[in-house]
Order: C-alpha cells, then structure tokens, then sequence
C-alpha cells in the first residue's frame, strides 16, 4: 500500500454508459503537427454548468458513424465548463475529427479514470515527466499546482518530444516557470533553430536533485519512455509507491465492462489510467501482457 | 390423498407431464418459455411449448472438438448437458442495438429505441449455468457503476434450474465448486428421475407458477434416489482440475512459462472459446451509417480477447501474437477475474473444450503449467 492515495473522482453522473452527451466545438487550438486541442462545451447549459473532472481523467469521444476514442481532459480543472481535449490524429476516429470545424457536435461520455493524486501529495517535491502526447493528460495537474502553488515543495517538468514542432503547448512554459515551475525540455532530434538539449526525456533526470524521500513522480508519455523514467526514479530511491504512471489502452466503456483495456487485475479505464508502479511492477517487464 | 400445502422451501414430486401446466402457469403470467431442444443436431435453447419439445431420451458424446447426439436408452428428459449455446445469449445477447442518431442541420438527434423485451422463463438451468449468471450478475451490475441493459433484463427472468445428475465428458463443475447440485439463484428446481419431477419452490414467482398442480408427497424412496443420483454426478465428471485453489497464483506468476508458446502453435485464435463461454463478457462497439451519412446505429457486439483488434492502439498491438491472445484469457478466467469481481471466471461446463476446433483442453494446461512452474 501507498502511502499516497489514488482516490476516485466524484463522479458527476453515472447514466452515461450508453448514450453520449452532446457538446458543441467551440474552438480548435492547433498544437503541433497532426495535434490540436479541441474546446468543447455542453449543449445543454445545466449540464454545461455542473460538470466537473479532476486532474489526469478523460472522456470517451464520439463521432457519429465512426466512433469512439478515449482522450484525456487537458483542460483547467477549474474551468470545466470549456473542456479541452488536445488529440494527435491517428487514428480513424481521431483524423475524422480532424477534418471538423469549431459549431460541429460531438458526443461525450465521462469523465472517466482515476486522476493523478494532486491531493493527496501537497508538500511534496513534484517531478512531471513527460512524453509527447502525454503532456496532454498532466496539464490540468499543472494547471492545478500552480493555482495551489504554496501547497506543493518544488516542481520540476521535465518534458520531450521527437523533434521541436512536436513539443506541446510551447507557448506556456515560459508562464509556468515564472509561476515557480522548473521547465526542462528535450528533443530526440533539433533542427537549425534549436538550442535546447537534445536526448530522451530520461536523460533529463541527471539534470535533477531528487530528494527521494520527499519526491513525487507523475509520468505519462510512450510506454518505452516511462519505462526508463521508472528506471531513473527508482535508481534515485524514489520508491515505487511514489512513482504515478499514466497508461493508454484501447477502450470502449470507459466502466470496466467492455474488457478491452485490462492489464492483469485492473481495468485501466477504471482502477488507472494513473496507477502508483507498485500496482505494475509484476507486469511491466511481462512482453506482450 | 391429504392435500400438500406449498410455501417457499416446499419439496414435491410430480408426474412428469404435470410439467406442462407449469409451463402453462409462466406463459399465462406472460413469459415465454425457453428451454433445451434439438435444431441442427445439437442441443439449443430455444422457445418450448412443452414436454414434446424436450430432448427426450437423448445424451451428447462430447470431447476436445467434438460433439454428437446420442441415444441415452431412457425415458430421461434433461440428461442431455449444454451444446454451444448458453443462457447468456438472452441476458447479454451476442448484437444489442444501443440507439439511433438522425443527422439534421448539423445536429445529432437521437431516436429511442424501445426495446419490448419478452420475459423469459428459462427452463432446465444447470448449476453450472446458474453459477454462470451469477457470474455475469457481478460482471455487470456493481455497486460502481451498472449496465442498464443487462440489468433490465435480468430482473425480469423466471429459472426453473435442474440438479445435474448426468454430467457429460468435458464438464468439471464438481471441481470448481459450481455443481452438480442446485443450491440457491432459482425460482424453482427441479430433480428429474426416472418416475417423477421433484420440485422446490425457490421464490413467491416459483410458487405462483406451481399452483393447482396436481402434486405428490415426496417419498423416501426418490429422496434416496435423488441423493444417490447427486452424488454419482458428482464423481461422473468427464474432467477434472486439482487444486483449483492454487491456481490464479499459479498462472500470475508463471506468464513467461514455456507451455504458452506450445499452446500458440495449436490455438488457431478464433474465438470459439469465449464466445461459448457463459461469463466470457467482453464487447465492442460498431456505428453503421447509411450511405449518405445521416443516419447511424451504434450497435453493441460481442468482442474476443482472440481478435487482434481487441488489443490494437495508435502505437501498435499491446497482444500481437496467439500466445500473448491466450494468456490473456486463460489468465483472466482463472486468475485475475477473482481480483475484479470476487470469483473465478471459469464454472467447468467444458464447452470451451468441446468447442474448440483444435480441442484444447483447459484442464490440461493448466495442469501442463503446473510442471516446471516458479512457485
């Protein structure tokens, strides 16, 4: 057991297995190359006015006639009644999306997951270590820390993506270290305006003091990165408790009843998509589990 | 002849067309009475008007991917064990229209669909099977978050469930702790031996169906003969597994032992096992739109842990081969389902043995891993 707390988001409504919610785009945000963040408000405006997710959740998204994809809120927690969802096209669902334009409509059902524990590691050091996309699901946490800031010890993101116009949200990261954020970033390959570093985002931890007794790590990026991202925290004490991973599975529920998402006992759209290493560990060098 | 006052808990023998006034009793309640019988030279569940409709006097001979109707050389009407086909189909049925979306000026509007569902009254439920929709009942209705639709169906069946006193070549409830004999889940049960129906009457439904029957005293005689029959059941199992307490450790903490691989060279990964499986719960979703895009139906169907799409995302296949495929079901079924839901997802009815085109046998693998397994 943790000592740190995974505890499930109130839900706002529970009716929503089935049948989707409709929300109207109300601005499409481009991000990067085949990425941009898609605003979404409610129709209804009660319903507008009482949702609410936590940091690290996500919706499952729908377009009529293709279909649904899980994507994670990346929105302010405090703002919900625009919530973003910041989607990489990849898929058949999420390329049609692409081709929408802000006044479409898309479903919505969730949100669903348990988030990242924001509450319950006040005090501590807090490391975000992030992966391309996988900034997407730690922003609202960001978002959170620095409203919150006095609650948190320092706070380091350490982030990366494969090539400068793949980073996420570039714009921001000047605001968040003047808000008090430590912001490194990496690429796997500059080009002829970058003079940052270029390396893994692991590598960036050699870059870091951890205290480890005091330290927290949420991580959500490609399996490969996260990997060495355990790699590197626990290699610095940081015990497995207090390393928080953020896992990406197909989905079709987003309630534990489809079966899609399962790794080993858990259902990742229910009992994750964040979990502590402690509940993986017996599975994450497993291959193909 | 003292008239037999019914209440719940009651145990009374009738004679055996007797049955067809209680299925008269569930009809006229407004079920539909759906029951084991004979199509396409296998045992399905299908609507039942009465006893001509059972599959008298009839067994099945089943083994690793085979199966064939015999005669039993009796007058029985319910030795005949489980074909493919299992009650599931009707609580959690294989296609489920969700709903229905007309595209108008840019919006989605949605049609409701109204599902008239029939009531079932089910008819010669084994323990197995009983265990198996006890299963499901904890899969999908939770404390969490519930499925509406199977809910909705559940409560509105009537079973009249059957002690197993035949069991066939690749069934193993007595190992799983699932069978032979009918515990508790029905509204009534029934105990067929060569003479007479004894009946228990299970619930104030069970009851209602039960009135004005012409009914028996149940005699010492058939109370002897009943336990008798209970007990060669239970050691007539065509299969069994040892052990089954120790097994979900065993499997968890041997997923890289050899005997997966071996399996993935047999396994053709084509479904057969879980969609005959009764708790096998695991569904997709489809959109089918009409050709010009305006109207869609979103249709839940059933899903297999076999089909590489199940575990396909952006960036790649999370099980990209049959070994990784049958890990998982083996491992869920009889390993981590207990984590989920508090029992093993497995009831030893066998027909994932039966059913298998390249029969292979649950039981025997797990045994296989137990050889060589890290502790």
């Amino acid at each position: 057991m943790s000592d740190i707390l995974l505890a499930p988001a109130k839900a706002t409504r529970e009716d929503v297995l089935i049948a989707p919610l409709w929300a109207e785009i109300v601005e499409i945000t481009p991000e990067a190359e085949g990425v941009s963040t898609f605003w979404l408000a409610f129709k209804d405006k009660a319903l507008a006015a009482s949702y609410r997710f936590a940091p690290g959740q996500f919706n499952m998204v729908y377009l009529p006639g293709y279909g649904e994809a899980a994507i994670s809120i990346s929105s302010h927690p405090a703002k919900p009644e625009r919530i973003g969802h910041t989607i990489r096209f990849v898929g058949n669902v999420t390329n049609a999306i692409s081709r929408l334009r802000p006044g479409d409509t898309l479903g919505l059902r969730g949100p669903f997951g348990m988030p990242w524990p924001i509450a319950d590691i006040k005090g501590r050091d807090v490391i975000i270590a992030a992966g391309g996309i996988g900034l997407a699901p730690l922003r609202p946490a960001i978002y959170h820390i620095i409203e919150n800031r006095a609650d948190y010890g320092k706070v380091t993101i350490i982030y990366g993506a494969r090539a400068p116009g793949d980073l996420l949200y570039p714009r921001e990261y000047d605001a968040w270290r003047k808000k008090g954020l430590e912001v490194l970033v990496t690429v796997d390959r500059g080009d002829e305006n970058w003079a940052g570093q270029v390396g893994v985002v692991p590598i960036l931890f050699y870059n870091l003091r951890v205290r480890p007794e005091n330290s927290v790590i949420l991580t959500c990026g490609p399996e490969i990165m996260m990997r060495f991202v355990v790699f590197e925290s626990l290699a610095r004490r940081v015990s497995q408790e207090h390393i928080f991973v953020s896992l990406e599975r197909n989905m079709k529920c987003g309630q534990g009843f489809c079966g899609h998402c399962q790794i080993g006992p858990y259902f990742i759209c229910k009992e994750g998509p964040v979990f502590h290493f402690g509940q993986l560990a017996p599975f994450f060098n497993v291959e193909n589990f | 002849m003292p008239e037999i006052k019914l209440h719940l808990g009651s145990q009374v023998a009738i004679r055996k067309p007797v049955l067809d006034q209680v299925l008269g009793h569930l009809e006229k309640a407004g079920y539909q009475t759906i029951g084991p019988c004979i199509k396409d030279a296998a045992l399905v569940y299908a609507p039942i008007g009465g006893l001509q409709d059972l599959p008298q006097g009839l067994i099945s001979e089943q083994s690793g991917g085979s199966y064939r109707i015999k005669p039993s050389n009796n007058a029985r009407y319910f030795d005949i064990t489980p074909g493919a086909q299992s009650w599931k189909q009707f609580l959690f049925p294989p296609r489920s229209e969700s709903f229905k979306l007309m595209k108008e000026n840019g919006h989605w509007l949605e049609e409701g669909l109204s599902e008239d569902l029939p009531r079932y009254a089910f008819i010669g439920v084994r323990p197995c099977e009983l265990a198996a929709i006890a299963v499901q009942d904890k899969v999908f209705i939770r404390s969490d978050f519930t499925d509406p639709i199977y809910k909705h169906r559940r409560e509105r069946i009537f079973i009249l469930a059957l002690d197993c006193l035949h069991p066939g070549d690749t069934c193993f409830c007595a190992s799983m702790g699932t069978g032979p004999t009918v515990e508790s889940g029905f509204d009534i049960k029934l105990t067929e031996l060569d003479d007479v129906f004894l009946l228990e009457v299970g619930s104030p439904a069970g009851l209602e169906a039960m009135q004005d029957l012409s009914v028996e005293a149940v005699d010492s005689r058939w109370l002897q003969a009943s336990a008798a029959g209970r007990k060669a059941a239970a050691n007539s199992m065509g299969r069994v597994l040892s052990d089954v307490a120790s097994i979900p450790d065993l499997l968890i903490n041997n997923l890289e032992h050899p005997r997966w691989k071996e399996i993935a060279a047999r396994c053709l990964s084509c479904t057969n096992c879980t969609q005959v499986c009764p708790t096998c719960f695991c569904w997709d979703v489809e959109d089918a739109t009409s050709l010009g895009g305006k109207n869609t139906m979103r249709t839940r169907v059933w899903d297999s842990c076999f089909n590489p799409a199940y575990s396909a995302q952006a960036g790649g296949n999370i099980r990209p081969n049959t070994a990784s495929r049958y890990r998982q079901w083996l491992t869920h079924k009889m390993s981590t389902w207990r984590q989920q839901f508090g029992v093993l997802g497995c009831v030893g009815c066998g027909r994932c043995i039966t059913w298998c085109p390249a029969g292979i046998d649950i039981t025997e693998e797990i045994e296989a891993i137990r050889v060589d397994a890290k502790e």
